[in-house]
């Protein structure tokens, strides 16, 4: 803590290493209170600095007893006893003994809480969702609303391939290739009929899904995981999907991921503040994830 | 925390032991010398000299005045803690593998390996208080199990002596009769061989580690398995923290495997456990090779983890870690 107390005139430079000395006789003497019953110290100083400036330091500390390490009596007679063996030659001895220079820190498996984190944010879509009366999560397999999502439908095997994969009904292909006979002979996905409105709508349901409102996240630091980066995102809007690359081999994140937004404008309003933000000491970049589906 | 590094052997660790009051720690290495530390800075008080062999295991006495040490050089030897020398030396036909002093200091229990056509066979010798009265005939040999047996220890009220090895089954002896007691089960026990064996501080459980990536918490009356806990590497060390309840796994890829993998993938950490919930809590990372040894302070407020790479690593906790939730 350091308050300016008064400004003095400049002081040339050339005097000022003659006048250092000179000049601590115009200072206050130096006060001490305490220590009260709490413990707290406090020292007011004065002093010049380089600018030729009275500044004033009060330093707070608080001395604090710590518990007497306790040490048995045999501990604290062995503490003295004489190096015998190998040790006795002390210079060898004395280079055996490093501390690490390194930081060795208990490493946790995932960020402590994440666990319940992730168990909130699901609850609260839910909640969500139900308040809106809007259900986001319908299974495209069974069309069950808002009870799982089409990954998880217990009925995924029994059900015919998605739509995209199979013919449209000829009713509506007929008029597009002109001929029903040509019908057997392979026709390329981009010229079948619906293609074109398929195609304005955003490529297959699957990867509508992955790809809609989808925000990609890179510069992340290693340690960041889903959680992380749903508890920054979260702020922005409804967050439907999380996921950090993680490098197979090492289990370690490969510093970027991808969020989904339920609505384009979060998305947006996350861009923009979230691009250049500073996160785990690394400049993030947040941006549309690539080839939006063409 | 920064570890505090120790690089007194020149070879791989095999055993670290602290004595009661915490304050000397005890390393065995594969090279011939166990040493001794000051377990709070970390400096090296002493040397037994006197072994040719391995070393891979050692005890002290309840007072801090006697070490046994089992070598590979078919020796285990009585040492005066203090001065390093050399007290009375147990000679056997095979190499000793571990060594235990019961409760009072008056018996010892040394497992020695198969060797040559002899089967392994489990030791008990008394420890006379005056060094020149000790004898070296043993009071009891028991012999049996197939494969080398890694760890034998004392029981409850020195009634039973507790032995696990590379057959994967832990055997409660009785020591007046020397019979089997319990064994585990096949189907709830070890799959592979048990490295490593460690009782409780109150002596009413104890955990053993194996090969086939488990730790395991068992009953040492009934040896009833009471805890599960799984990882992804071979385990070569286990402890339980004296102060809370946290287990502590070390281990390591097999030396055919860490050409092949990456290193960063490590594996090479101390895990710890939480001793109820059997739940990862963490990883202490450092070593450059598998963690063959692994001691906890009595006081429960430092760890030291000894390695392949013949570093022992000497850890103080931070406060934080004393107030970790899952």
């Amino acid at each position: 803590m350091a308050v300016e107390a008064a400004n003095q005139p400049k002081i040339r430079w050339g005097e000022l290493e003659d006048d250092a000395e000179d000049l601590d006789f115009l200072l206050p003497p130096k006060q001490v209170f305490g220590p009260d019953q709490n413990g707290v110290k406090k020292v007011v100083e004065y002093k010049f600095n380089e600018e030729g400036n009275k500044v004033k330091i009060t330093t707070t500390t608080r001395i604090r007893k710590l518990a007497n390490a306790r040490l048995s009596k045999g501990a604290v007679e062995r503490r003295s006893w004489p190096k015998f063996g190998d040790a006795v030659h002390e210079d060898v001895g004395a280079r055996l003994t490093m501390v690490s220079t390194e930081e060795i820190l208990l490493e946790r498996p995932r960020a402590p809480g994440s666990k319940q984190d992730e168990a909130k944010a699901s609850g609260d879509s839910l909640a969500q969702i139900g308040k809106a009366g809007a259900v986001l999560m319908v299974c495209r397999t069974c069309g069950k609303k808002g009870d799982h999502w089409t990954s998880k439908c217990p009925f995924k095997d029994l059900a015919q391939p998605s739509e995209t994969f199979v013919d449209r009904p000829p009713s509506r292909e007929a008029p597009a290739t002109g001929a029903g006979s040509q019908k057997s002979a392979y026709v390329p996905p981009s010229m079948r009929g619906g293609a074109a409105e398929r195609g304005s709508g955003g490529g297959t349901e699957m990867r509508r899904r992955n790809e809609e409102n989808s925000v990609r996240v890179t510069n992340l630091s290693e340690d960041t995981r889903e959680a992380d980066l749903l508890e920054l995102f979260r702020p922005f809007g409804h967050v439907s999907r999380v996921y950090v690359a993680i490098d197979q081999k090492t289990g370690m994140s490969r510093g970027f991921g991808f969020v989904n937004f339920v609505n384009r404008e979060d998305a947006e309003r996350a861009i923009n503040k979230l691009n250049g933000y500073g996160y785990d000491n690394l400049i993030l970049r947040v941006e549309w994830a690539a080839p939006r589906a063409t | 925390m920064r570890p505090i590094l120790m690089k007194g052997h020149e070879r791989p660790l095999t055993f670290l032991k602290y004595n009661r009051d915490g304050d000397l720690l005890f390393s065995c290495a594969k090279d011939h010398t166990p040493t001794v530390w000051f377990a709070d800075n970390g400096e090296r008080l002493g040397t037994y000299r006197g072994h040719n062999g391995a070393v891979w295991c050692c005890d002290v006495s309840r007072d801090s005045s006697r070490l046994i040490t089992g070598s590979a050089d078919q020796t285990a030897m009585l040492w005066d803690v203090q001065t390093g020398t050399q007290l009375y030396t147990f000679t056997f036909d095979s190499p000793a593998r571990s060594v235990d002093f019961s409760v009072g200091d008056k018996l010892a229990v040394i497992t020695t390996d198969p060797f040559m056509g002899l089967t392994s066979a489990i030791h008990v010798k008394c420890i006379s208080r005056d060094p020149s009265d000790q004898i070296g005939e043993s009071v009891l040999i028991l012999k049996g199990p197939q494969g080398r047996i890694n760890r034998a220890v004392w029981g409850p009220l020195n009634k039973t002596i507790i032995s696990a090895g590379e057959d994967a089954v832990i055997r409660i002896w009785d020591v007046e009769t020397g019979k089997i007691l319990k064994e585990s089960d096949k189907e709830i026990g070890h799959k592979k061989g048990i490295t490593s064996l460690q009782k409780s501080v109150d002596g009413s459980h104890f955990i053993t580690g194996s090969l086939d990536k488990s730790a395991k918490l068992w009953d040492i009356r009934t040896l009833t398995l009471i805890k599960n806990y799984t990882t992804e590497r071979p385990v070569n060390a286990v402890t339980m923290s004296p102060l809370l309840n946290h287990v502590v796994l070390g281990g390591g890829q097999d030396a055919s495997a860490v050409t092949t993998t990456d290193h960063r993938a490590g594996k090479f950490e101390a895990k710890f456990y939480d001793k109820i919930l059997t739940e990862e809590i963490g990883g202490v990372k450092g070593h450059f090779g598998p963690i063959n040894a692994l001691a906890f302070n009595p006081d429960g407020k430092s760890f030291a983890s000894g390695g392949e790479d013949g570093y022992v690593r000497l850890h103080h906790f931070d406060h934080d870690y004393f107030n970790i939730k899952i």
